[in-house]
């Protein structure tokens, strides 16, 4: 492959830091827990359903615990205690916690073993499913083929889930490897998950335990035709990251939008509830097999490409240092970047192959995933083509693993039905045509693109050092990532944050963590 | 307006020839029927002997056409009647002049509200990054410009703007999926309208399903759409501010 020259020593030297940065948060973590977590705990233990107005009862269970400010011994705490003082079910413990008269619940001095041994079976349960549908997955991808890198990933988002599925159909058909059913806009603000499949919704449809089956579905099928494994994803982001990890694992999704800091820069989501939770959620998700999406890509729409290229790269290592803290294997770190650089530049194609290449490298056994060309579209559609047809030929020539593709209509609508077909199109042709132009040509040793892409590794090395001699909290409030300045009990979701009691008991979480 | 009828057609290859492109996807394979169905509904859309020149399975069901063809229809360019916005096209030296006889710095407040989290538009206009090579209203002396970001309920627009003495709110709406964007546009000026200070703030609309004829519908002063510059809209409001102002001027001598 046509290689940029990469200092091995300062990538150690910024694993490092990075692996220092991510130390200093994980004290935090592991002090805490929160709402989001404690459902996700309910949810594994099989507490299920809503109520008329559609407030689920994992919601209404740790809703009122942690009114009662017991929230820090744990949902399991008390599911336990119930199942003890002879619950039939988790369920029916549930809804005694949630809905029973009088105080939610009283702690018993029940040692820690009696609660731990009651949760066993249900512990056991819960990691099964998450297994199982790991080896299903495994089996399916066995069974059939799966496409050439980059994988090509598109979206569909039509609001209704059953549109959605045909609209997946026609993608897979079309020659997706991905489809990613978009969410519905300021789905990531809601500390609840909806309940059952959903018909209505604005830029998106509802990310809902039910809508993942009815496109994981649909997706079977299509592969099941075309001989081809066509993955699925969607977002395990906002207040409910690890809630949507758990219905992502157990409904057999194969990809998630996932990262440590995005919910905090772009949804405005407090910082240690994004921490606390990430870090569940990736715990989920390493256990499934599932494949993390990071949303560095994201930087370059609020800050300039060109200046801040090496805050992606910096945000890259950081980012694969909290994952490997969640025990991640680096096989499902999809650590994301984008080709965002105004296209009128000089030379742009050539800063485009610099970064993309130096990640290649960088990472290069994880499977990255590039993002298209959306700033700089306007509503010419001819020429957006034309645009993407370059970013394909960069993915390629620099072999990027996942590779979402740009959309001629980016600017105007979400993609319709022959926007996605002639954007795959075009991909196939490029990525046929040039596929081993990477193996064919040398950069040359002191050329352009060589020198961008060893700036960019430098500079992400001082940025490095910055961060970890201010702490992440510090560098976040100084605006360091994408040009956006949260504090770290500002923003949505602090009050949700709770600090764990030492009695804290989380059967599933030491489950995963052992692992 | 009286003036005689100005008719143009698409111009394609000579004057008035009314040639285009149109693409779509029909629910139907591709075959003789399909290519017959194509060229029928491209003549259902006033394509004169429309040519099929593309027909292609895209989906399980679904085949892509494009199709060339002659347009009959004309469009009369002397009877359109535009609600035009009325600011001289200024430079931002002639914009930093104005603000400076103002002798005080504009108050900008900008926010996408609802549920809407795109911030290209908002961001391209009032951060100093700017776009297409404009910098923003951030960049200006003459104004102290707030970009409030994505998600911003209206009340919480209007509390902060008020908190800042905004002399103008911009609002950005780029989702539109069932018109959302028009409902929550309204409910903004019905606010401002219920807490009574309205008139006091030069209310602009901006996105890409935004033009100043629907903005001035939905009650704002004017409105804004895709590849609108940081300059058009700095000029705009400076020429407002400096126009109200003067008629306050006015009315105290």
């Amino acid at each position: 492959m046509a290689r940029v020259p990469v200092d091995a020593s300062v990538v150690l030297r910024c694993r490092e830091l990075a692996a220092d940065i991510a130390r200093d948060v994980q004290s935090t973590i592991d002090a805490h827990t929160t709402v989001g977590v404690e459902r996700t705990v309910a949810r594994a233990y099989g507490v299920e359903g809503a109520d008329a107005e559609g407030i689920p009862l994992a919601n209404a269970l740790v809703d009122r615990l942690h009114k009662s400010k017991l929230l820090g011994l744990g949902v399991g705490f008390f599911l336990g205690q119930e199942l003890v003082r002879g619950a039939a079910s988790v369920q029916e413990a549930a809804e005694t916690l949630a809905f029973g008269s009088g105080p939610p619940a009283s702690v018993s001095e029940a040692d820690a073993g009696a609660l731990r041994a009651a949760l066993a079976p249900h512990t056991e349960k819960a990691i099964g499913r998450m297994d199982r549908a790991r080896d299903a997955r495994r089996g399916l991808r066995t069974e059939l083929t799966l496409g050439s890198e980059p994988l090509k990933y598109v979206i569909v988002a039509t609001g209704n889930i059953y549109d959605d599925a045909t609209q997946a159909k026609a993608a897979a058909f079309a020659g997706a490897d991905i489809v990613a059913v978009i969410r519905a806009t300021a789905q990531s603000l809601l500390d609840y998950v909806p309940e059952g499949p959903t018909t209505e919704g604005f830029g998106g449809t509802f990310a809902t335990q039910e809508n993942f089956k009815i496109i994981r579905s649909a997706l079977d099928d299509i592969s099941r035709q075309l001989g081809r494994y066509v993955q699925q994803t969607n977002y395990s982001s906002g207040l409910c990251m690890s809630e949507i990890a758990w219905m992502a694992a157990v409904e057999r999704l194969d990809m998630l939008l996932n990262d440590a800091m995005y919910g905090i820069l772009f949804r405005d989501i407090n910082m240690e509830r994004t921490f606390i939770d990430q870090y569940f959620s990736r715990r989920i998700i390493a256990r499934s097999g599932i494949v993390i999406n990071t949303g560095e890509d994201n930087y370059l729409t609020t800050a300039d490409a060109v200046e801040r290229a090496h805050t992606v790269l910096g945000s890259q290592f950081i980012n694969e240092a909290f994952a490997l803290r969640a025990g991640l294997p680096t096989e499902q770190m999809g650590l994301g970047h984008a080709y965002e650089i105004d296209p009128w530049l000089e030379d742009s194609f050539l800063l485009e192959v610099a970064q993309a290449q130096l990640v290649r490298q960088v990472f290069d056994r994880h499977p990255i995933k590039w993002m298209p060309p959306t700033k700089h579209k306007t509503g010419d559609i001819f020429h957006s083509h034309v645009h993407d047809a370059m970013f394909n030929l960069v993915g390629v020539l620099t072999g990027q693993s996942i590779e979402l593709l740009g959309m001629f209509s980016e600017a105007i609508h979400t993609p319709l039905l022959m926007d996605r077909y002639l954007s795959l199109k075009s991909a196939k042709y490029v990525f046929g045509a040039a596929r081993h132009l990477g193996d064919e040509i040398e950069w040359k040793p002191d050329g352009r693109v060589a020198k961008r892409a060893q700036e960019i590794l430098g500079s992400a090395h001082d940025l490095l050092i910055e961060v970890q001699r201010e702490s992440i909290w510090t560098s976040i409030a100084a605006g360091v990532f994408a040009d956006v300045k949260r504090t770290r009990t500002g923003g949505k979701g602090h009050a949700g944050v709770v600090r764990r009691e030492e009695r804290y008991l989380n059967p599933i979480l030491e489950a995963l963590e052992s692992r | 307006m009286t003036s005689s009828p100005k008719i143009l057609r698409a111009y394609g290859d000579r004057e008035g020839d009314g040639m285009l492109q149109m693409s779509f996807t029909l629910a139907i394979l591709p075959g003789d029927r399909a290519r017959e169905a194509a060229k029928r509904f491209a003549e259902a859309h006033g394509l004169k002997n429309p040519l099929v020149v593309t027909m292609e399975q895209a989906a399980p069901e679904h085949s892509y056409f494009v199709v060339y063809g002659a347009s009959v229809h004309g469009v009369d360019v002397n009877a359109i009647h535009v609600e035009e916005l009325g600011a001289r096209a200024l430079g931002r030296d002639e914009i930093e002049q104005a603000g400076k006889k103002l002798g005080r710095k504009i108050v900008v407040v900008g926010a996408c509200t609802g549920s809407d989290a795109h911030t290209v538009g908002i961001d391209a206009i009032l951060n100093y990054k700017g776009f297409r090579g404009e910098k923003g209203l951030e960049s200006y002396k003459a104004f102290d410009a707030h970009n409030l970001g994505a998600q911003v309920e209206n009340d919480e627009l209007a509390q902060r703007a008020r908190a800042l003495g905004a002399d103008s709110i911009l609002v950005s709406q780029i989702i539109t999926q069932r018109d959302c964007h028009k409902e929550n546009a309204r409910a903004l000026v019905e606010l401002l309208q219920q807490q009574g200070w309205r008139d006091r703030v030069i209310l602009l609309l901006g996105g890409p399903r935004i033009d100043n004829k629907l903005a001035r519908e939905l009650g704002f002063d004017a409105g804004f759409g895709t590849g609108t510059l940081p300059t058009e809209v700095a000029a705009f409001i400076v020429e407002q501010v400096a126009q109200r102002e003067a008629r306050a001027a006015d009315k105290r001598t």
